[in-house]
Formats: structure tokens, C-alpha cells, sequence
């Protein structure tokens, strides 16, 4: 198994490419079918707001290990416009998920850690994370 | 002599005293060992265990911490360390027995120490500074070792209970009940959506009565799992008919703000039923009608 | 066509393939939207169980297909969300509110014949 899987974010079909190799990553994990489609949906939402707003990116797929639970890493990185509003965008609306239509509350729900670093004329970068529970 | 050199003599000595410690207590194994055992014998520390039992993990354990000592390497404790709690040896045992057991063979190890050391006291300090460490590392890794293995029953005595507070009950072909009892936290409104919603599909049901009167206390955010419960089972082609939502429960969703158009609530459980059944078509008849509908049968 | 529409009595039933593109799913919009008003068609079945992720793309464009029939004079029900699928959606804060769902093709043709009256599960 590689250290990290790289995959290229250029249109949506890279979107399909790159929820696939998070889930097949994750698998071995021990995380539960319902944890690998929360890790899937959460890719393909990151990946899709490269594609909508900043064109081309990439996500980077690796393991991590901390105190003993195993765990998924995502990296989500483009070269966009940046998100000049930070805290709007990750306004959660618990009930009604508008926001600005960036699916980033909705993928941080998902995921045991979200970070996320914008920069207007930069670019954005995200780092989720979720932990394998242990199983007895 | 100044603190510099006290140290550096130190170290130079602690390279010496390692195999003199060693060499000390493999000499000294068969009594100290005995010793040992006697001491636990005495403490009711090895109740549970053979005779047989004690000798030969006794004698496993003192020739591990001896090694421990003579490599500075802890694999060995760690690797038994481990086998013991995979042996379920670990749950077996109360913490008395298992730390009581190595705290009385630091002493025995320490006892002989003074005894071997007593009439030079530098060379005693220096001998506890090579050997303290090393007994209490040990220590660590036991204890840890035993605490993990405990952690491990817990979580699954506590997967276990969570698995029976929240039974999906099939009352007819079609609809389901969820009697949801007790405290909600994050972790069991999971569990408690998971297994409905595999319930729905297993099943083909087409409404479920989720009944809320056990349910310890509703603020904000049980109110929010169980509105995403509802909404979950929705998407698979089931309606939730919530019931038991006490006067208080429904001062609290209201004044939450929780969207009531979105929930379809009844106070009591036998209106839910009643609600279900009028929904999948069904229509419960009265036992005479089904007696005189037996005779009628039986008399052809 | 990447997704093949069946027509059956009065209904047109669409099955999602496997990982479907987003141009191909919108596609598939603006295909069951024409074919709705040429057959006026009453209802129609849209079946997602192959997906194994709804994302806020495909919830939207699902959501668009179940109005724009709607207003063509066709009903359209979502079959086949399965547990893991339906547990992320809500996670995610996607309700599919006012579009209408059932378990698998069976349900939805069922669903479809009631008409909907009193039976009705558009998210209330």
C-alpha cells in the first residue's frame, strides 16, 4: 500500500476517482460501511468545490496512525480564487444547508476533524481526518 | 567530590553494576523467587492459580524482568505483558492480584538489594538508580497492559447494552416500532438510525412508530438526532410516526424551533399504532367476528 | 443514453448505472423531463440504488428532476437509497424535502398507483 495516493482534480470525473480510492484506502481500516460512505461523500463534496470554484486541485489520500487508532487522512488543495469569507462559508445550517453552497459544513459533519486555510488569490487547503473506532 | 564528577563516576559504575545486579539475581533466583511466591501466597494474591500455575509463570516473570534489566530492552515484558491479556489471563485476575503480585517482587528484588549492598551506601544508591527504573518500567507496561484489557470489556459490555436498549420491533408486515429509551448521546442515536434504517430494508417496512417515552431528556440536540432519524428513514420510503412526546417534550421542540411540519407526533403509542395502521390499509377486527369466522370455516 | 428509460403502462422507470457523470445525470434530467410531456406520462420511478454516495450535487439535480416532471404533470418517486446512503445525506443535511420516496421499484410502482392519496411520504 502506498504512503499517499495523489488524484488529480480536473473535472468530475476525477470526483468519481478519487471517493473511490478514499473508500478503497479507508477499507482496511476496520471502519464500518456506514463510516466509508460518510468518508466517500465527504471526498466527492471537497473534490466537487475544486471543481466548481478553482477549476483544478488535487487530493491527496494517506494513513495516519495516533494513540493507537488508525485512521484516513484527505487533503484537499487548489490554486482557486480563495474563499474570502471563512466563517460564512462554514456556517453549519443545521436544517437547511445553504451556506454559500460550498458543501464544507456538510464535509465537516462528516469527518472526525476538519481544517480548512484559505487564502483570496491563493488558493484553499483542506485536512480532514477520521479515526478507525475500535473494535472490541 | 563536585556534582560533575559525582555523575560521571555514577554513570561509569551503572555501566559496571549492570551485570553485578545481574549476575546477583540470577544467583539469588531460586530463593528469591520462592520468597516471592510465599509473599503472594501470603497476601492471597495467587488465589485462582495451581501450584503448578505459580511456579512456572513465577519463574517465567522473574527470568523476564531479569533480562530486562541485563538488555535495557523491554520487548520481552511488553511481549508477555501482552499474551496475558490475549490470554484473557489479565481479566481473570482482580488489580490486587496482578499489580499486588509485581509491587511484592520490586520489594523482594529491592530487599535484596539492601541486604546484598548494606554495608556501602554509595554503592547501594547506585545500584536503586540501575535498578529503579527498570522495576518501574516494568510496572508500566504490566499495568497498562492490564488497564487496556479492561477498557477493551468495557467498551464491549457498553456496545453490548447500547445493542439491547434498541431493539427495531416488526409489528405487522410493514411497519416497525422503536421504543427509544434512556439518555441519547451522539454515539447511540447513530446506532439507534443505523439499525432502523437496516431494519426498514430488511423488513420493507413502510411506517415506523418511534416512541419517545423513555427518553431521558430532550434538548436541542436529541431533538436533532431523532429529526435526522426521521429524516433518514424518509429517504428509504418509510414514514416515522414519533409518539410519547410528552407536554414538556413538546414546550421543549417548540421553543427549540425544531420544524413541526417536518414531524409527525402523536402523545401515546396506541395512537401511533392506530395512525400506522390506517396508513398501511390495515383494519384490526374484534375477536367474535374471527371466532364466528372460524366455525363458519370449520363447518364446510 | 447512458441511463436507459423503460416505459411501463404510464410510467417511465429510469435505473441509474453505476457511477454516473454529472453531465450524464443531468442528462438524464433533461431526458425524462422531454419524455414526460411527449408520453404524458403520470409517474415516474428514478432508481439510485447502484450509487453508494449522494453528494450535494446529485441530491440537487435528483431534486430537480422530481420538480420539473412535477410540472409536466408527473409524479416521480427515488427508489433504492439504502441505510448507509440515507444515514450520510441527512448527515450531510440533504432531505430530498418534497420529493417523494420508496424502498425499491415495487414500492415506487405502488406508490405511483395509490396516486398518492393519504399514502402521500413527501417529507412531512
Amino acid at each position: 500500500m502506498a504512503d499517499e495516493i495523489r488524484v488529480p482534480i480536473d473535472s468530475d470525473a476525477d470526483i468519481v476517482a478519487a471517493r473511490q480510492q478514499g473508500r478503497a484506502l479507508a477499507a482496511p481500516l476496520g471502519f464500518t460501511g456506514a463510516d466509508l460512505t460518510l468518508i466517500a461523500t465527504a471526498i466527492s463534496e471537497v473534490a466537487r468545490n475544486i471543481v466548481a470554484y478553482a477549476k483544478r486541485g488535487e487530493i491527496v489520500l494517506s494513513l495516519a496512525n495516533q494513540d493507537s487508532r488508525r485512521g484516513v487522512v484527505i487533503v484537499a488543495r487548489d490554486d482557486g480564487p480563495g474563499i474570502p469569507d471563512l466563517a460564512l462559508a462554514m456556517q453549519d445550517g443545521y436544517s437547511t444547508s445553504r451556506g454559500l453552497g460550498l458543501g464544507l459544513p456538510g464535509a465537516k459533519r462528516l469527518m472526525d476533524e476538519f481544517d480548512i486555510v484559505s487564502q483570496v488569490g491563493e488558493g484553499t487547503t483542506i485536512v480532514m481526518k477520521k479515526w478507525a473506532r475500535q473494535r472490541g | 567530590m563536585t556534582d560533575q564528577s559525582k555523575k560521571t563516576s555514577r554513570t561509569e559504575s551503572a555501566g559496571a553494576l549492570v551485570p553485578e545486579l545481574v549476575a546477583h539475581l540470577r544467583e539469588k533466583q531460586e530463593p528469591l523467587r520462592r520468597q516471592w511466591v510465599e509473599q503472594m501466597t501470603a497476601k492471597g494474591l495467587l488465589a485462582g492459580l495451581t501450584p503448578e500455575e505459580a511456579e512456572t509463570e513465577s519463574a517465567t516473570i522473574y527470568d523476564t524482568c531479569v533480562r530486562c534489566l541485563e538488555t535495557g530492552q523491554y520487548d520481552g515484558a511488553q511481549a508477555y505483558a501482552t499474551r496475558m491479556a490475549e490470554r484473557g489471563i489479565l481479566r481473570a485476575m482482580t488489580s490486587e492480584q496482578v499489580l499486588g503480585g509485581f509491587l511484592t517482587l520490586r520489594d523482594v528484588y529491592g530487599r535484596s538489594l539492601f541486604a546484598r549492598y548494606q554495608g556501602d551506601l554509595a554503592r547501594l544508591s547506585a545500584a536503586l538508580d540501575v535498578y529503579e527504573p527498570v522495576a518501574n518500567k516494568i510496572l508500566s507496561i504490566v499495568a497498562l497492559a492490564f488497564i487496556e484489557e479492561r477498557t477493551k470489556v468495557i467498551q464491549q459490555q457498553q456496545e453490548a447494552i447500547r445493542e439491547l436498549s434498541t431493539p427495531v420491533l416488526q409489528l405487522r408486515e410493514g411497519l416497525l416500532m422503536l421504543p427509544v429509551i434512556g439518555m441519547i448521546d451522539t454515539q447511540r442515536a447513530r446506532q439507534l438510525t443505523e439499525g432502523l434504517l437496516c431494519a426498514i430494508r430488511a423488513n420493507r417496512a413502510r411506517v415506523v412508530v418511534m416512541d419517545i417515552t423513555g427518553v431521558a431528556a430532550v434538548d436541542s440536540k436529541v431533538a436533532n438526532h431523532l429529526l435526522q432519524t426521521v429524516q433518514a428513514a424518509r429517504l428509504m420510503g418509510a414514514t416515522v410516526i414519533v409518539t410519547g412526546v410528552s407536554a414538556a417534550v413538546a414546550q421543549a421542540l417548540v421553543a427549540i424551533g425544531v420544524d413541526l411540519t417536518r414531524l409527525d407526533t402523536l402523545s401515546d403509542l396506541q395512537s401511533g399504532i392506530d395512525e400506522a395502521d390506517r396508513r398501511l390499509g390495515y383494519k384490526v377486527i374484534k375477536g367474535e367476528e374471527t371466532a364466528a369466522r372460524h366455525e363458519h370455516i370449520e363447518g364446510r | 443514453m447512458e441511463v436507459p428509460i423503460l416505459k411501463q403502462g404510464n410510467y417511465l422507470i429510469a435505473t441509474v448505472q453505476a457511477a454516473i457523470s454529472d453531465a450524464a445525470l443531468l442528462e438524464l434530467r433533461d431526458e425524462l423531463v422531454k419524455r414526460v410531456g411527449t408520453f404524458r406520462t403520470r409517474g415516474v420511478v428514478l432508481d439510485v440504488t447502484v450509487l453508494d454516495v449522494m453528494d450535494s450535487f446529485t441530491a440537487r439535480t435528483v431534486r430537480a428532476i422530481a420538480s420539473m416532471t412535477k410540472l409536466r404533470g408527473a409524479e416521480t418517486v427515488i427508489v433504492g437509497i439504502g441505510p448507509e446512503v440515507a444515514f450520510a445525506m441527512t448527515q450531510l443535511g440533504m432531505t430530498l424535502e418534497g420529493v417523494e420516496t420508496a424502498l425499491d421499484l415495487d414500492e415506487g410502482l405502488a406508490v405511483l398507483e395509490q396516486g398518492l392519496k393519504g399514502g402521500g411520504n413527501r417529507g412531512r
